[in-house]
């Protein structure tokens, strides 16, 4: 583990090659009545500055507790258990909760799935970028309201100055979620987590949100983790894409490498399975079964149930091994 | 499209306007310049499906074009407030008695949420059989009845003495389906039927309402933002935008030559697994709001080929090609369409 003196200007900060976030093994657990629930469970990846990682899975495919992990926001009885979080060199896996707060909304940003959950509906939309810029910096009432502005300006919301005094219920849901993607910017952090944020938009909303975080992140340098079950909007968006089932990333790679040689049969089945993959009219290729419970996963590959080519080897974890420079595979049968 | 065989479902020129309840003393206010007249919200503006038996016609827009409006109107579950619904070319509001709840089995509907749609403290059995039994549909023994159901729609009969929130959600989706189904229904009209379920979830019902399709002669109005499941289902495609219908044809033509700026933009931007990153080039603004239409075409405040007439004037639905029908004022100027669309 790699520790950086708690003083460390940004300045002396590894060089830009150096990952700006590095996931070694993580486990998160969640003790329950039915058992432990091991939603994270050895998940392991890099995020370079400047880089969108895509991080696809199934609902209860731990993709969102790794986002909480990252930023320490699991609830407990939920934990962190093992693995750990180095952010800008720094291991931040058990940072004690003040000093999480001063990274969270600083150099790690979320954005969630819902703007209408995140925004408080009783104050203005000025108050929420102005709050979040003086938390993390002693900066005037009017020097913030002029930050703010230009944050607004930035994600493409028309006469930013005037829609500064506007409450959340009058924005659209296009335009509450470049609000929250203007907060989430505010600080300039090195490191965005977005949980789907554009599954609740329409089409062409999508991808003018799309649009704008492929540019402000090219621009800012900063290292994105988006977060989908949409595999095509991270077809369209990320660099690098892991693929998580029942906890842990059962593929990673190139996103071009991922999505024209997947190896694994989920990323194959998942692939496959999407309408637009399939000759119009004719059945689909489905992955028979649906997804584990996480309260009793069968031991070993938890894929095995509903892939075609589970053998009696399966019935052991396959450990990561890889097909190609940077493309990572954890299954015992990978296809050609 | 001929009139001599009726269309298994048909809208004809149906508007759906929504205004808020007068309340008390509003009168006195508004004449006292206190109240502004509320604005009625129209939903639908004068739109007009056909639905041929045995035919799959995909019904595509994003939030608040009149869709699941339109969805609820044909269905039979509201009157429009104006225009007429048709089963069988026999409008539906003039039936009455035995014939208006036949029109109304025939047609049955499938929602987009299998967690709002079963009722949480009904068993599934009582789920499936409670239409048919009112109806008197069911013959022989009602055990063997649901057991049939739940088999045709992929889940074990012995599930049926559970509660819905013992499925997961394409389970549930397979229970809404199995009731549908119960009382023998000839057109299935589903609103985005699977855009709550799980990717790998979402293609094993999908393969359901072909297989569907198939054994029963099934004809559906499918109503989805999803392009790629739309293209993969439908024979043909409806595109509305705020309330209207702007282009209509059969599936392949929609795909290959879509010939409304608007069709267009929606193919462009609904993305697709490629391997290769993409540059989105978004066309911009937002859909406006239903009670504050803009004037003309509705689109034209967004659309890149705008042109001075369609601030005034709405395009009607006119025949660009055999079986394709589009809303645009470039399609009544020949020579800019092929200067400005290039095929």
């Amino acid at each position: 583990m790699i520790e950086a003196p708690l003083a460390a200007s940004p300045t002396q900060a590894p060089a830009s090659a150096a990952p700006t976030l590095v996931v070694r093994d993580l486990c998160t657990h969640f003790p329950t009545e039915a058992g432990v629930v091991r939603a994270v469970d050895g998940v392991s990846f890099d995020v370079a500055p400047g880089r969108i990682l895509g991080l696809v899975g199934e609902s209860g495919s731990g993709k969102s507790q790794t986002g909480f992990s990252i930023l320490g926001l699991i609830e407990p009885p939920g934990a962190v258990v093992g693995g750990s979080i180095v952010f800008e060199g720094r291991d931040i896996t058990h940072l004690p909760e003040r000093a999480m707060r001063r990274l969270r909304g600083n150099r790690i940003a979320m954005v969630f799935q819902d703007p209408m959950m995140t925004l408080n509906p009783v104050l203005t939309i000025g108050t929420h970028l102005v709050e979040t810029l003086r938390a993390h910096q002693p900066v005037s009432r009017s020097e913030a309201a002029r930050r703010a502005c230009e944050a607004l300006a930035a994600v493409g919301i028309p006469a930013p100055a005037e829609r500064l005094d506007a409450y959340p219920h009058e924005f659209s849901g296009g335009m509450r979620q470049r609000v929250a993607i203007a907060i989430a910017l505010l600080h300039r952090p090195a490191l965005i987590i977005a949980d789907e944020p554009t599954t609740a938009l329409d089409v062409t909303i999508q991808a003018q949100i799309l649009f704008e975080v492929q540019k402000l992140a090219r621009a800012q340098g900063t290292a994105v983790i988006w977060i989908s079950h949409d595999l095509a909007v991270v077809s369209a968006l990320a660099d690098d894409i892991a693929v998580m089932y029942a906890g842990r990333i059962v593929e990673r790679g190139p996103a071009r490498a991922v999505l024209a040689h997947p190896a694994h049969p989920y990323t194959r089945g998942l692939i496959g399975s999407v309408a637009s993959q399939n000759q119009r009219g004719q059945r689909l290729r489905q992955i028979r079964g649906m997804p584990p419970r996480l309260a009793d996963l069968p031991a070993g590959c938890a894929f095995r149930a509903r892939c075609d080519h589970a053998t009696a080897a399966c019935e052991a974890a396959p450990a990561e091994s890889t097909v190609a420079p940077g493309h990572h595979l954890r299954c015992f049968h990978p296809q050609p | 499209m001929s009139a001599a065989t009726p269309a298994a479902l048909e809208a004809r020129a149906v508007s759906q306007l929504y205004a808020r309840p007068a309340r008390a003393f509003e009168g006195l206010a508004r004449r006292l310049g206190l109240a502004s007249p509320a604005r009625p919200v129209q939903a639908l503006d004068r739109v007009s499906v056909r639905v041929e038996r045995g035919e799959v016609v995909g019904l595509v827009g994003e939030s608040g074009c009149g869709k699941s409006t339109l969805a609820r109107i044909v269905a039979g579950i509201r009157p429009p407030t104006s225009g007429e619904v048709l089963v069988d070319g026999k409008p539906l509001a003039s039936l009455a008695g035995r014939e208006a709840i036949a029109a109304k089995l025939r047609t049955q509907m499938i929602f987009q949420d299998p967690y709002a749609s079963l009722n949480p403290r009904m068993r599934v059995s009582d789920i499936i059989a409670e239409a048919p039994r009112l109806h008197g549909l069911i013959e022989g023994s009602e055990s063997d009845f649901v057991d049939r159901a739940l088999e045709r729609t992929g889940l074990d009969p012995s599930f049926k003495r559970r509660y819905p929130h013992q499925f997961s959600g394409g389970q549930r989706q397979r229970v809404v389906i199995a009731r549908a189904l119960a009382v023998s229904p000839e057109v299935l009209v589903c609103d985005e039927p699977v855009s709550a379920l799980d990717v790998s979830i979402q293609a094993q019902v999908l393969n359901l309402f072909l297989d569907l399709r198939e054994q029963l002669r099934l004809t559906y109005l499918f109503i989805s933002h999803d392009l790629g499941v739309v293209h993969h289902v439908s024979d043909r495609v409806v595109i509305m935008y705020l309330g209207r219908v702007v282009e209509e044809a059969p599936t392949e033509e929609i795909f290959r030559r879509p010939n409304h700026p608007y069709t267009q933009a929606l193919l462009a931007e609904t993305p697709r697994i490629a391997p290769g990153q993409r540059e989105f080039s978004p066309i911009s603004g937002e859909m406006p709001s239903p009670s504050n239409p803009p004037s003309g075409c509705h689109f034209h405040p967004r659309c890149p080929h705008a042109m001075p007439v369609c601030r005034s004037v709405a395009p009607p639905l006119e025949a660009v090609a055999p079986g394709h029908r589009s809303a645009c004022h470039l399609n009544r100027m020949p020579s800019t369409l092929e200067q400005e669309i290039p095929q």
